[in-house]
């Protein structure tokens, strides 16, 4: 666990030290003002945040793979990975902090939307249960889309690669299975239904609390941990 | 302290070690001494547990690296190759962070800092960011890493590739002084440093071992029949054949030039001939100026093995082309 403190700690820096994180820091904060103005603070418009949440979720699939792309791969390519694992430290704890790190930027990410909510309430109220969902929501997202990233990160040494291999699998699970379940019916449709990741996210952004969807985002994030530990520890057999 | 029987590690279809075994007791330095390629790395990977061996064990400090890994991380201090060290961290925050790996509390860290500071001479640069230092301090970054939780075994790989002269000596001293706490065990294709700083060399090419012993004793098993060189003055076929009649002696070169016959003299093994060599030019009058036996160095020794290696490799590709 202390382990866990001190690797998260670096990688909580390695973040704030990287120019990659400003840059997609800039573009969620102008994306995630640019949907609260032209989709709520709009006269005549119900007082919600939905609008930009289901947003910004969209546009996390390709901003989150460029958070993660580096936690591994870069440590594959500059060979600064053979320091970390001849250390006392296991694979997990390595796999735990390189997640912990991001999601942590992440959640700094989310908390100056904070400011939006400020505006909501001074202008018209906003029902705050829903928000706090919302938010609670938009954390087990980014959550599952952060371990997405570092299992990513952790199969190749490429940096580009690793991104791309990210969006591409969080594409899968939002935009692709969501076109698919449009036209399959039946099983197929129930089975679509339930991996599309954004379909379990609208239950938080309406403000509705499922706890199916809790548990869906919890095993999938625990799910991709599960493979990063694996494919990195594949690593040590190459 | 170190305990490796039978140790093979197959990359693909390569085979990068094939069945080495050696021991290394608690307070020896012992270099591992290979040209490029020979499995030096590979085998200090496994010791180090960053990866598995295919077949065989090995065990430090009595834990075994495969079962028992985080045990024998905990006792063994580790500087890579290239020494891959984060670059956007400071040195001392690095070694903060090493440390904090290590269980060190604050002031465990504090000490160990100030102690690896010292011993290492990072002084000067501690405050400044990592990507801003030269090789030679890297290295030296690096070796302050391993030295931090003060383990029981220290393991480096080409401690002094990229350093310059002096520094390479420093850094020489600097580990036969660990040697006095530590078990070390260092690596490296540069023979004159193994001879410098160890006691005991282990000698590894193509993935096998091919010697083992000190440099004297290396040195004993490669010299066979020695030879003799010896500058006498006296008319050249004379002193050749008066030479070659000594017994002990087998085999005469000679080269002469402005009145001195250079020559060297092949010896048995039995009979050392350098007293009926000074005899022979007294009663002849000759001036006998120098008689010294030449010492086969360990660097031919060990251009002889890198030569076999590299033969047998070619051999060992023909055989597979044909299979």
């Amino acid at each position: 666990m202390r382990n866990v403190v001190a690797l998260t700690q670096r990688e909580l820096a390695a973040n704030f030290l990287s120019p990659v994180a400003y840059i997609v820091a800039l573009a969620f904060l102008v994306a995630s003002g640019h949907f609260f103005l032209a989709d709520t603070l709009v006269p005549g418009r119900e007082a919600s945040l939905r609008p930009m949440f289901d947003s910004m979720a969209q546009i996390l699939v390709f901003a989150i793979p460029l958070l993660t792309m580096r936690v591994l791969s870069e440590e594959f390519s500059t060979g600064t990975i053979e320091t970390l694992m001849t250390a006392p430290v296991s694979d997990i704890e390595v796999v735990t902090s390189k997640f912990l790190g991001v999601l942590l930027f992440y959640a700094s990410l989310l908390l100056t939307t904070l400011i939006h909510v400020g505006l909501l309430i001074y202008f018209g109220g906003g029902d705050f249960p829903a928000i706090l969902l919302a938010y609670a929501g938009m954390l087990l997202l980014g959550a599952l889309f952060v371990a997405v990233g570092v299992f990513s990160s952790s199969v190749t040494r490429y940096q580009l690669l690793a991104a791309l291999l990210g969006m591409g699998i969080l594409s899968i699970l939002t935009f692709v299975v969501d076109q698919l379940g449009r036209w399959r019916g039946g099983a197929w449709r129930t089975v679509l239904s339930y991996v599309n990741v954004l379909g379990q996210f609208e239950d938080f952004s309406k403000g509705l609390f499922d706890s199916s969807a809790i548990v869906f985002f919890i095993t999938g994030t625990l799910f991709f941990l599960f493979l990063a530990v694996k494919s990195l520890e594949s690593h040590r057999w190459r | 302290m170190i305990h490796v029987q039978n140790l093979t590690k197959d990359y693909g279809d390569r085979r990068a070690i094939d069945g080495i075994s050696f021991h290394i007791s608690e307070g020896e330095i012992v270099g591992f001494l290979g040209p490029n390629g020979a499995g030096k790395t590979t085998t200090i990977r496994i010791l180090t547990c960053y990866m598995p061996a295919t077949s065989g064990t090995a065990t430090v400090g009595g834990h075994d690296v495969f079962t028992e890994s985080m045990a024998v991380r905990r006792i063994i201090g580790y500087l890579p190759e290239n020494v891959p060290i984060y670059p956007q961290m400071r040195v001392r925050e690095y070694l903060h962070f090493r440390g904090k790996l290590h269980g060190l509390d604050r002031s465990a860290r504090q000490a160990a800092i100030r102690r690896v500071a010292e011993l290492c001479w990072l002084g000067d640069f501690i405050d400044r960011p990592i990507y801003q230092l030269s090789k030679g301090m890297r290295q030296r970054v690096g070796l302050a890493d391993a030295l931090l939780h003060d383990p029981k075994v220290l393991i480096l790989d080409e401690p002094t590739v990229g350093l310059d002269p002096t520094q390479i000596r420093e850094t020489r001293n600097l580990i036969k002084e660990l040697a006095k706490r530590h078990t070390v065990m260092l690596s490296s294709h540069i023979l004159p440093e193994v001879e410098a700083t160890c006691q005991r060399t282990i000698i590894i090419a193509g993935g096998r071992i091919a010697a083992s012993g000190s440099p004297d004793e290396l040195k004993e098993r490669i010299r066979g029949g020695s030879r003799l060189i010896v500058e006498m003055t006296g008319p050249a076929p004379e002193v050749t054949s008066a030479i070659e009649s000594i017994t002990g002696v087998k085999n005469v070169q000679a080269t002469s030039s402005n009145g001195w016959n250079r020559l060297i003299v092949e010896t048995t093994r039995e009979r050392d001939p350098r007293e009926d060599i000074f005899r022979v030019a007294a009663n002849r009058n000759w001036t006998l100026r120098e008689l010294r036996p030449e010492v086969a160095s360990l660097e031919e020794f060990f251009i002889q093995i890198t030569a076999q290696q590299a033969t047998g490799q070619r051999a060992a590709g023909r055989g597979r082309e044909v299979a």
